[in-house]
């Protein structure tokens, strides 16, 4: 296969564009998709300071160097989430890679900033893993990016993430996450950053090839929390899709930006956001939904210590209600701290 | 020749000469879910790839949340 601009030897076939490329032209058409992506949906200039979200993976590393590459003002954050070897292996692989670009990298420590890695956190606030990590990494990512005085956070979600999760929002009619879903949500409050998306024109296959290419040495293995997601199930049948109408991915999502998205945008309701009693973040209840599953984790915790002290030692009345919880049950914290209870919550995202 | 696998990471030996899109039929898996590398060069699916070869097919999918609340 020949590359479509200079007949040499092509690295990867794009189908959706009909095209294919060799290394170095592959390299740049790569970096002109994401050019135009930061340009067209006007995500940030280069007198920005972006914070990068970093994971180790292929789509986030890619993301940053090329942002680098085209000499944006970009610095990682990764947030070290606890979950065992992977983590080891996903901040080790970050860390290389700032060194070897010389770039600035922040790096939050969950367990040692919270007290509990994500399982425990999942655990004791009775959120499923993959939601208490999405929660704490959402609600990071802004309150880093605002103490420090970035412009604006960027994800490496790409096309494929992008239309799995419109598949999914879709086939469910989650018409609340479809008004959201975009390559730029905007900040809604002083202390709520804009968010970006500026892979969401790149496949997730070429993202893969951009790193290899380039020779980043990203964490090739999967969360183990994420085997069985049902995004991955989306992805699967976008791609078998894929294999027979090159472009259908393209059509799904970017069709969706072109036709949906501003009517979608003319009938979002007004969200009011107000500050967190505990924290001073935005949320649009009274406690942000990052303090209030913290807090339900850790009061939970504390029962549980106080439930394994002997007896001799008298129980205390967090005991008594503490005990009549069944283990694995949703509970809300304020029955065993002695809250106030019946607080309203606020959208994940909007932590 | 040697293709290696992730998710778990193993190894297998296959047969014989083959085309790329031939070898990702044989092994079941979609060509737009994995990149086929041989050293430190992408192979497109038209290209053979020799007895005495090392290639790595590396899925390209990622991500993923499971569900977003635990069911009652």
């Amino acid at each position: 296969m020949k590359c479509t601009i200079c007949r040499g030897q092509a690295a990867l076939e794009i189908r959706r564009h009909n095209a294919a490329f060799c290394a170095p032209h592959f390299l740049e058409f790569f970096e002109r998709q994401v050019e135009r992506a930061v340009r067209d949906q006007k995500m940030f200039t280069h007198e920005n300071r972006v914070l990068v979200a970093v994971s180790g993976g292929k789509d986030s590393l890619a993301l940053w160097d090329v942002l680098l590459r085209l000499n944006y003002r970009a610095t990682g954050l990764y947030i070290h989430l606890g979950i065992g070897a992977y983590s080891e292996e996903s901040r080790a692989k970050s860390v290389a890679f700032a060194q070897s670009r010389g770039a600035d990298l922040i790096v939050v420590d969950l367990p040692q900033e919270h007290g509990m890695n994500v399982e425990e956190l999942a655990r004791n606030s009775g959120r499923v893993s993959c939601s208490a990590c999405g929660l704490s990494k959402r609600y990071i990512f802004n309150k880093v990016a605002v103490d420090q005085g970035f412009d604006v956070v960027a994800t490496g979600h790409n096309l494929d993430d992008e239309a799995a999760v419109l598949m999914g929002n879709l086939l469910h009619w989650q018409v609340e996450y479809l008004v959201r879903q975009a390559p730029v949500l905007p900040s809604t409050h002083p202390r709520m950053v804009r968010k970006v998306k500026p892979l969401y024109r790149i496949a997730e296959r070429e993202a893969a090839a951009y790193a290899v290419l380039r020779g980043i040495d990203y964490i090739v293995e999967e969360c183990p929390n994420s085997l069985g997601a049902r995004s991955l199930l989306y992805k699967e049948a976008l791609n078998m899709l894929e294999a027979q109408s090159p472009g259908t991915k393209q059509s799904l999502y970017w069709g969706f930006l072109e036709h949906m998205r501003p009517r979608l945008a003319a009938v979002q309701e007004g969200v009011t956001l107000r500050d967190c009693l505990h924290c001073g973040q935005p949320t649009t209840g009274e406690v942000c939904a990052f303090c209030k599953m913290t807090e339900r984790a850790a009061a939970r915790m504390r029962a549980r210590l106080v439930r394994a002290q002997p007896a001799s030692s008298g129980p205390p009345p967090e005991e008594t209600v503490a005990a009549g919880v069944p283990a694995g049950d949703a509970v809300d914290p304020a029955a065993i701290a002695g809250e106030p209870i019946g607080l309203p919550s606020g959208p994940d995202d909007r932590a | 020749m040697k293709v290696i696998l992730h998710h778990p990471r193993r190894e297998m030996q296959v047969e014989g000469k083959r085309r790329v899109a031939d070898l990702l039929r044989y092994l079941n898996l979609n060509p737009e879910a994995v990149l086929v590398i041989r050293g430190d060069q992408l192979l497109t699916k038209d290209m053979e790839v020799g007895e005495e070869d090392v290639v790595e097919v590396r899925p390209v999918v990622s991500g993923g949340e499971r569900e977003r609340r635990r069911a009652p």
